[in-house]
Parts: structure tokens; sequence; C-alpha cells
């Protein structure tokens, strides 16, 4: 006996195996990311007053990306439209754009990854902070690009401040009392930002392989069995479309509250 | 000869029994035609027999270990800081300074005890071991593979090569398991719930293994359950309708919805703890933490109740996948051995159900020590109440199924029957610990373990071990020794018994769980007047308990000897289907090839039509038809007197 359904539907579900499969485990990614986002909710509400950071990330950079995965999200679809209608060329022009757009996506990602990284809040002995991006350092001096504060508050809500006004800053290593930039360990938000935005971008990783795999050794399976491959092309989109979803979420939660 | 161990049928024999029907597989089902290697037929193979049998052998060698972790420790608490012996210099060898050496009078090297840090991490690996790399796989994944396609009629699992990543996922995640034994600092210390803060507190790097084995093992177990769940959907034979499930593929679909959604939460949970062991993150750690009397390096923020709420979620359903194949197992034993249906099919199947709703939602009663307040508890405890509605429906048509039937005695159905009473035990004193306010009396006492051991342990292992009984001809077409069969069982029931009675003693005494020493600092001997110490007795039974473990240990070597001996040794059975059984896995042949059913089986009636009136046997299988009932006969009218 063979494995039956592996390529038509079967009547009285209506699915095929593969398209049933990942539909749950879209389910179990659902649960996955709903974890993650009920932990930032409860951190987020137990978080102390005035300490949740407001305006750390770029609206702008954020809404480019959300915009570059709403196009793949059209573009996947049309590639499977083309492959619905047998249409070859077509089908590796739309999912061409898709993986562009998503390594696009991916070096946005780097980029603000990037800037966080080189980002650094400064202690200094007299209890004042020095907050800005790195711009050199040797043994004796470091030289920030930003500001100085008195408040370490003044570092958490940036929406509520007009017109910051930032310049080169150096400073002695002596006056450090304690030096550090804003990765996961910074606190709270930047671990809960890498870390949510980190595994999301796994996951477009994780699709674009797939995608890439479809799109550059597809074409035997296309000529045998063109309807196989139409199913993979669908049930890779499945996750595609699922991946864009979890970023039409990130994106309001991170960026924009 | 070749032939006398057959678990692994080759490819090669499907082609000659093989009907029109087998005709070439496509690629995952491939390697036909050529003899297969060693390699792709036993290490990558795709066939969900093989698959289980290796989850099979995997889980029990498992299971094994972490019982030998718990006689280890059991000695510890019975004669702590004493010497371990037999086994002392092995250990120390293995874990270095973790078996401190203990000398006596003279200075002189007496041999090697368990220190409390080595406890602590043998206790965290035993629960971890027993629940993730022992019952769970061998409860589901190996008796699911090996049973669910047979008993729907399918030809294989929906997802063959998922199937075999599923296996080598699991393998790995219980290799880096074992690794962290052997690195610096050891396993890890922080129980099997390793909760936060302790579990980033604690100096090794055991925990960061036991996170990466964990997402190994959450990752092989979501590619399982999809699997099955896809399996049960969309191959079910035709004729196959819902209601003609057999009640173990019930439960085993229930288990693998279970799984599916329940586990994603504790990977998310192991991501964020990952982060707060290697990138110094404060997820679960709250603000002005201090470790040591020094206030620790970390920015803080987070929530330790987060993660108990995250691992809970998890871990409370994680209770019912260890339960629920165990009472499939247990429903398809009964009905079988005492020929006749199961009481309320129906019945089982919504509370199945109703079963694995719930489950999600009874996960803070493991915490309502926490603070988390009592609008929350009360909740909880409510759900908690509601769930033992289902769970004794279950319990209760099982027993029901018992009346009025001509009941067969062999091993697997002592296990099984076995199973009812142990499970009840379990069950019920489980009541207490799903109330508040007693609650806080029981909580991390020594009641609980035996609690849910009992569940666990005479429960759900004895209805494994029926299913291996029970099984083991469909696999190999010999039967199990029926003598040592019978002797493994009443050894491990006395023994079980003997083991867990006395923890509820303790506990209701007030011994506390984890303790490296047993008791001791808290016993009266130790602590002379002082109120509520540990009595004398209660502090005794450790020392009973030991044996008691000792013996069931020993118990153990039948079942072992046997189950190798009978693989090639074992009674002969007659034909396909020695136990007469009405489920399409015995309607195979012995054991069924690659692809499984000579033709597409066509199911024609429910899973348990035994001892159905006007029928040639006393068992009808699902592709056999009913005999339509024989039309009484005219009513002629009777002769007067």
């Amino acid at each position: 006996m063979e494995i039956p359904y592996t390529i038509e539907t079967r009547p009285d579900t209506g699915v095929y195996n593969a398209k049933l499969g990942i539909w749950l485990f879209l389910a179990s990614e659902l649960m996955l990311f709903g974890a993650l986002f009920s932990a930032y909710i409860l951190l987020r509400v137990g978080a102390a007053p005035g300490l949740w950071p407001h305006g750390w990330l770029d609206v702008r950079l954020g809404a480019f990306n959300t915009i570059l995965l709403a196009l793949s999200a059209i573009t996947t679809l049309l590639a499977w439209a083309a492959c619905k209608v047998r249409e070859w060329g077509k089908f590796k022009f739309f999912h061409g754009c898709t993986l562009l757009l998503a390594l696009t996506f991916l070096g946005v990602k780097s980029y603000e990854y990037h800037d966080k990284l080189v980002h650094y809040e400064i202690q200094l002995q007299d209890g004042t902070f020095a907050d800005g991006h790195l711009v050199e350092q040797n043994a004796t001096q470091v030289v920030l690009h930003g500001r100085y504060v008195s408040d370490e508050r003044d570092l958490y809500d940036l929406r509520a401040q007009k017109d910051i006004q930032l310049r080169e800053l150096t400073i002695d290593r002596a006056s450090i009392k304690k030096m550090e930039n804003y990765a996961p360990k910074h606190n709270t938000f930047t671990a809960i930002y890498f870390t949510l935005t980190g595994l999301h971008a796994l996951h477009i990783l994780g699709g674009m392989c797939v995608i890439f795999y479809l799109w550059a050794f597809g074409e035997r399976l296309w000529r045998r069995d063109p309807e196989h491959f139409t199913n993979r092309v669908e049930v890779s989109g499945l996750f595609w479309h699922f991946v864009d979803l979890v970023w039409i979420f990130l994106f309001p939660v991170l960026y924009l509250t | 000869m070749s032939h006398a161990i057959n678990l692994f049928p080759p490819s090669r024999e499907l082609a000659a029994s093989a009907g029109p029907a087998h005709v070439a597989h496509p690629a995952p089902h491939g390697h036909g035609g050529h003899p297969a290697s060693f390699w792709s037929q036993y290490i990558f193979s795709t066939d969900h027999k093989v698959i289980g049998i290796q989850y099979g052998l995997t889980s029990l060698s498992f299971m094994l270990f972490g019982f030998f972790l718990m006689l280890l420790m059991r000695w510890q608490i019975a004669h702590p800081g004493m010497p371990l012996p037999v086994f002392g210099g092995m250990l120390h060898s293995v874990v270095g300074g973790m078996a401190p050496a203990v000398k006596d009078a003279a200075g002189v090297v007496a041999g090697y005890c368990i220190s409390p840090e080595l406890y602590n991490s043998f206790g965290a690996m035993h629960g971890t071991i027993m629940v993730f790399l022992g019952v769970v796989p061998l409860a589901f994944a190996a008796f699911g593979n090996y049973v669910v396609p047979l008993m729907i009629g399918a030809p294989d699992m929906a997802f063959p090569r998922l199937n075999m990543a599923s296996y080598h996922s699991f393998f790995l995640g219980g290799v880096v398991m074992l690794v962290s034994f052997f690195i610096p600092g050891g396993a890890a210390q922080a129980g099997w719930t390793s909760y936060s803060p302790l579990a980033t507190t604690i100096p090794t790097n055991g925990q960061a293994f036991w996170l990466t084995g964990m997402v190994l093992l959450i990752t092989s177990s979501l590619l399982g359950a999809v699997n099955f769940i896809a399996t049960v959907v969309q191959l079910r034979a035709p004729g196959m309708t819902w209601m003609r499930l057999p009640f173990f593929v019930w439960a085993q679909f229930v288990t693998a919805f279970i799984l599916l959604l329940a586990f994603p939460p504790l990977e998310a949970a192991g991501v964020l703890q990952l982060m707060d062991n290697l990138a110094h993150t404060s997820f679960f750690l709250p603000t002005g933490l201090a470790v040591g009397g020094q206030l620790a390096d970390r920015s803080g923020g987070g929530s330790p109740l987060l993660w108990q709420h995250l691992f809970w979620f998890l871990g409370h359903p994680e209770v019912y996948v260890l339960i629920l194949p165990a009472m499939g197992i247990v429903a398809e034993v009964i009905a079988n051995n005492t020929r006749k249906p199961l009481w309320g099919y129906k019945s089982l199947v919504y509370s199945v159900l109703f079963v694995g709703f719930l489950s999600f939602i009874v996960w803070a009663h493991h915490m309502y020590l926490t603070g988390m307040g009592q609008k929350i508890a009360t909740f909880f405890q409510a759900t908690t109440m509601l769930i033992s509605i289902p769970s004794v429906i279950i319990l209760t048509c099982l027993l029901l199924s018992l009346w009025g039937g001509s009941i067969r005695i062999n091993t697997p159905m002592l296990f099984a029957l076995g199973f009812l009473p142990m499970f009840g035990i379990g069950g019920l004193s489980g009541l207490p610990l799903g109330l508040a306010a007693t609650d806080m009396y029981l909580h991390d006492t020594y009641y609980i373990i035996a609690h849910f051991h009992y569940v666990v342990a005479p429960g759900t292992i004895f209805a494994l071990f029926a299913g291996v009984y029970f099984w083991f001809p469909k696999l190999t077409g010999r039967k199990m020794n029926e003598f040592w069969g019978r002797a493994h069982f009443w050894c491990s029931f006395v023994f079980m018994n003997l083991v867990f009675q006395p923890m509820f003693f303790q506990g209701i005494k007030g011994m506390l769980r984890r303790m490296s020493d047993g008791g001791v600092n808290y016993s009266a001997a130790h602590v002379p007047g002082a109120i509520a110490a540990l009595p004398g007795p209660i502090m005794q039974l450790n020392i009973f308990i030991l044996w008691a473990a000792i013996g069931l240990g020993i118990a153990q070597i039948p079942f072992i000897v046997n189950l190798f001996y009978s693989i090639a040794h074992g009674e002969k059975v007659a034909g396909n289907n020695p136990w007469q059984a009405t489920t399409l896995d015995w309607q195979t042949p012995t054991p069924p090839p690659h692809g499984n059913f000579e033709r597409e089986p066509v199911v024609l009636h429910g899973p348990y039509e035994y001892s159905t009136a006007g029928q040639p046997a006393d068992f009808t299988p699902q592709n056999v038809p009913l005999v339509p009932p024989v039309p009484a006969p005219a009513a002629t009218p009777q002769p007067a007197h």
C-alpha cells in the first residue's frame, strides 16, 4: 500500500496531508509566539513606573520592513497562482522578488541590531549619565555621539521629549562607573526585543531557505509532477504568511507603543 | 535462522508478500528492489514500525537509567553521607569531586558518597529522564508509532521522513542530557521544573545543556504530534469513521493535540531561560536579586512567576500526555481479554476529549503557594475538580467493562487490571492537592511524590508493560514467557506499593521532598523536643523504602531477560491474531511488512465486536462483515395439547 492523499485531497477532509500538517504546525507556532507575547505583556505590566522605554526603535525602519513583508506576501501569493496556471517563468519571477524582499528585510534588521549594539549608556561617577552611539574608544577615553542626562529616567521615554540635541561627548575612562551597550542584557525591553525579533528573523531565514530551495532546485519536480510542486509552494507560502503575520503584531508592539 | 529475529522485515520480503497494490513506492518508501543496508534499514528507516521499535528500546533504556539514578538517591536518603556501596568508585570516576571521598577514623578512604549538589542533579535528571525521555516517548511515540497506523488501516504515518527526523531529534536531545553529567559543575540541579532564579544562579552550565536538550525534545514531539494528527485525520481506511476508531487511537489523538499545543509555551520559556543563562538577560530574575549575599549583576525587572506559569502550562497537560496513552492501552487489553465490548465507548471518547480540553486550564494548581492570589487559586481549584469528572468516567468505564465478562487472565491483562486500582489511588490522593487549603499543608512533601508516582509508576508504567506483553507477538510472532511475565507483575505490584505507600505517611508527617539528607535535620533524633519534628519510625521508613526499591529493581530483571530472550526463543504463536482481537492491527501479517496491509482494509463496523450474537466466532474483526441476524422463523401455530 502507498501513502494516500500526498498530492490529491481527501474528499471528506478537503485537504492533502501536507496542508493539514502545515496548519497543525502553524497552530503550534501560534502557541509559541502566543507564549512569548504573553511574556511580553506580563513583563511590561510588571515594569516599574517610568522604566519601560518608549521610542527606542526607529518607526520609519520598522514601517519600511512592514511594507517589505506585506509585498512579499503578495509575491508569494502570485507565485502560487503562477504555479496553478502552470507558468514557470512567472513563478520564478515572483518568488525571486519574495527572496529579494526577505533579504532586504534581514538587511534592515541587522542594521537595526547593529545600531543598538553600538549604543552605550554610561553611568558616570558623579551620578549622571552619558548616552549615545560609540564613535571611538581607547584606553583612556570614550567618545560618544549623544547627550548627558542627570536622571536615568530621561533615557526611557524618548517620545515625550522633543528636539533632543546630540553632540560629540568625550568621556574619561576614570569617570566611568559602568558602561553598557543596548544588548539584550541591558534591560527587559532590549531583552524581549532581541528575543522576539531574533526568533522572528530565524523564521524568516528558515522560510527563505525553503523558498530558495523550491526556486532554485524545483524544476525537476515541476516537470515531473506540477501539482505536487504547486502543493509545496502552497505549503511553504502558508508558513511565509504566518511569519508575515507575526511581524504585523511585532511592529506595533515593539515600535509603536 | 536468519528469520528467527524478524523485528524489522526487510523490504525484499515485501516484494514477495505484496499483492498488486504494492507497486513501486514513492521516495520516502523507497529502497525497494535492492537490499537495504544496515543504516537505511535500522538507523535511517522511515518505516513507522521500525521507528516505533527505535523509540521503544531507547526509552526503555532511559527508563532503566532514570531508575538507577533513583536507586542512588534512595541510598543517600536512607544513609546520608555514607559511602555508596558497589557503585561509589565508578561514580567518583565519572563525576569527580561531586562524589567526594569518605574517610574512616584512620583517614583511609572508605568509599565515595553523594554530595548535596550531586543529589540535586540526580533529582533533576531523574524527573527529566523519566518524563521526557522515558515514559512519554514509550507511551506516545513507541506505541503510537507502531500501533496507530496499523489500527486505522494505514500503510504508514502521513510523513515518514518527519517521523524519522522526530526520532533523531529525540535521540540527540537525550544525548545532550546525558552529556551534561560530564561537564564541569555537572548536570542541571534545579529540579525537573527548573524554577528560576535558581536555574540561572546555580554555577553550572548543566542548565544550558538541559534547556538545549529540551528544545530538541520539544522539536521531536512537535514533529511527532503533527504526524499523528495528520495520520489519524487523513489516512483512516475506508469505512473507518470517527466513532469506529479504537479507543487507543482516540487517546493517542488527544495526546497529540496536547503535545502540539502545550509544548510550545515551554519552548518559549526555554528560549527565555536560555537567554537568562547565556546572554545574561533578566526575564525571570526580579529586581534586587542577591546571590550568595551579593547583589547580582543583572538588570532585573523580570518575573520568576512567569517561568512557573509557562512551565506548568506544559507541565500539567504533560500529566495527561503520560496517562492518556496508558488508558488507551488498558482499554484495548481489557476489551480483548474480557471478550466483550468496552462499556460506554462513547462516554470514553467524549471524556478523553474533555480531559484534553480541560488539561489546558488547570496548570496553576501547582502554584497555590506562590502568592499568585486567591482569586486565581479559586478558579484553578474549580477547573481541577472539574477535570476529575471525566477521569473518573474513564476509570469507571474500564472497571465496568469487567462486569459479566469471562475474563482471560494473562500477563497483559494482569498489568491492565493492576493499572486500575493503582491509578485510582494516584487519582484520588490528588484531590487534597487540588484544593488550595489542604495543598498548603501537603505541598512539597513526600505526599505529592507518592501521589504522582502512583499515577505514573504503577499507573502508566504498568499499562506500558501491558502494552509490551500484548503487542510483542505482533512484532515477533512469539509470545513472551507467561510464567516470568506473571512473576514480573506480582513482584512489581508488591514492591511498587511498598515503595510508594510509606511516602504518603512520611508526607503527612511533614517530610519535605528534595532534601539530600532525607530529612535528618528535621528529625526528632537530631532536634529533640522540637514541635512536629519527624519521629523515628517515619525516618526508619527511608531504609524500608530503599530495600523495597532495590526489590523493585530486581523484579525488572525477569522482564529484561524475557524481552530479549523471547525475540528468538519465545513460544511461537499460531496465526496473525493470537489474542483473537478485533482491531485492524491484528489483521496484518506478522510482523507487518513494509506498507502494512496486503490490500487496503475496508472497515465495516465498530472496534469491539466481541461475543456478538449470531457470529461464527466470539470476535469479529473490523474488516470482517457481521453475519446479519437470522430472521426469526415465522411463528408456527403450536399444536394444542
